[in-house]
């Protein structure tokens, strides 16, 4: 599969080294069929001269189109190395390669009728918001949506000025590491108000991305109040080469991530998340 | 008008205890209101009080000179504060403040430790319950310091 050029039409900087591209394909291309994708498939941003890099949709869930201009897609990005520090360098009007949508995305469908928990920590919102926007767009028939999200710091939250705007319709506990006297919400760990929080497990789906560790912590408080181990999935982020299952790069125990995952349901994934060495 | 007794039996630390146990505790406690700013208890400061926070929302802080009062968590409705009673020198190792109205039950820490004395049955079942929650406090403490959304390049050239 060959990269398509896209254009970025709008850069923002969401803290330091850490930024979300909009991208458009380039204009001779903008008769094809827009890309069309799941929450939490995800994309082959190519910087040219530097590599590719796997990188989810943070956008509109089915990457809506704009009347004759192709899809817009959006990405969040943190600057990690080679290549996501030459993404990074990108700026408005720079073109680079894109290949996908790629993987296995959120099984929304699991939400309906049921208590639904979007659990993220840092970065792990970006590909967990296109499931807010579905929610927020009432295309997921849960009968109730509530965000948990942890980062670092107050000055690490990823889409501050959305994040207020989705505490009108989404519950919110939002939960930093390290704060000072301004912050108003929660200081300590997001398992903190998770286990806090009155949850019906029977009756409950969650949806988890974030350092692998923090969903292991976050896994475990779900269980110990019932939420059974069908009911969770998780993101799981490994390097990536080809994205299309065929060089064996991404191997996870049985599973390609590429195109298995990256979204896991926990109870078919449970002996591989304790093996150390995979 | 609720008893300290009802209070108590509200308050999740104690879900699931006698009634008989509560009321027999009861003695030990006052039920209190603390304004935005005001301490609950002070690094240093005897360490008098097991506070129940009913609602409302306290930082738990130390003070760095140069750099004044740094939070280490927040405690909401539902969880307790202070276990420096329990043992000799009875000494608070932390600030605990109030931000915006708390409203709090306290237990006498001596009182509290003569009826554990006096019915070891209930005293160990009160230090399981505060074993759990120093256990969930020491894990929460434990991953905050990794740093875990931190980018684990910036990790590895720290180390
Ligand atoms: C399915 C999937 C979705 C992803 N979505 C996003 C996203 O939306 N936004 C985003 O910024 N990143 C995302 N990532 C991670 C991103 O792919 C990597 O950070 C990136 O490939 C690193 O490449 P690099 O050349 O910049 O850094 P490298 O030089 O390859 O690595 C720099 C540092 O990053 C670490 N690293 C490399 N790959 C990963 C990884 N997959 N997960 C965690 N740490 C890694 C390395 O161990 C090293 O410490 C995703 C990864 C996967 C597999
Ligand atoms: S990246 Fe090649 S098989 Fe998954």
């Amino acid at each position: 599969m060959t990269p398509s050029i896209y254009q970025v039409i709008h850069r923002q900087e969401e803290f330091a080294g850490t930024f979300t591209l909009r991208l458009q394909v380039q204009r001779k291309n903008r008769t094809n069929p827009p890309m069309r994708f799941n929450p939490g498939q995800f994309n082959m941003l190519y910087a040219f001269g530097t590599g590719e890099s796997a990188i989810s949709f943070s956008g509109l869930a089915c990457g809506r189109e704009l009347e004759g201009e192709g899809s817009i897609l959006i990405h969040t990005i943190r600057a990690q190395g080679n290549v996501t520090r030459a993404l990074e360098c990108l700026r408005e009007g720079d073109t680079l390669g894109v290949r996908g949508p790629f993987g296995q995305g959120w099984p929304l469908q699991k939400a309906k009728g049921k208590e639904l928990l979007i659990i993220a920590g840092g970065l792990g919102l970006a590909p967990l918001r296109p499931v807010i926007y579905a929610a927020l767009e009432g295309r997921l028939a849960a009968n109730k949506v509530r965000l948990f999200y942890g980062a670092r710091h107050p000055s690490e939250l990823l889409y501050r000025e959305e994040l207020e705007s989705w505490a009108k319709q989404i519950e919110q506990e939002i939960s930093v590491d390290h704060g000072d006297g301004t912050w108003p919400g929660h200081i300590g760990v997001i398992t903190d108000p998770l286990q806090a929080a009155r949850i019906d497990g029977a009756n409950t789906v969650a949806f988890l991305c974030g350092p692998e560790i923090m969903m292991r912590f976050c896994i475990q408080a779900l269980l110990r109040k019932g939420v059974p181990a069908s009911a969770i999935s998780l993101s799981m982020e490994r390097n990536m080469k080809c994205a299309t299952g065929l060089c064996g790069h991404c191997q996870w125990g049985p599973n390609f991530i590429c195109k298995d995952g990256p979204v896991f349901c926990y109870e078919d994934i449970r002996p591989w998340l304790q093996i150390r060495s995979l | 008008m609720k008893t300290i007794a009802d209070l108590l039996h509200e308050h999740p630390f104690f879900h699931g205890l006698e009634e008989c146990d509560l009321q027999f505790l009861a003695s030990c406690g006052e039920n209190c209101v603390y304004h935005d700013g005001d301490y609950l208890a002070q690094e240093n400061n005897p360490a008098n009080h097991f506070f129940l926070i009913r609602s409302g929302r306290v930082t738990v802080e130390t003070f760095v000179p140069n750099r004044g009062a740094l939070c280490l968590l927040t405690l909401h409705g539902g969880d307790i504060f202070g276990w420096s009673w329990l043992f000799p020198p009875y000494i608070s190792a932390f600030d605990a403040r109030a931000q915006g109205d708390v409203r709090s039950l306290r237990l006498g820490g001596e009182c509290l430790r003569n009826k554990c004395e006096e019915d070891p049955k209930l005293g160990f079942e009160l230090m399981k319950r505060f074993a759990k929650i120093a256990t969930e406090r020491l894990q929460s403490a434990r991953i905050q310091l990794l740093d875990i959304y931190g980018s684990p390049s910036a990790q590895s050239h720290a180390t």
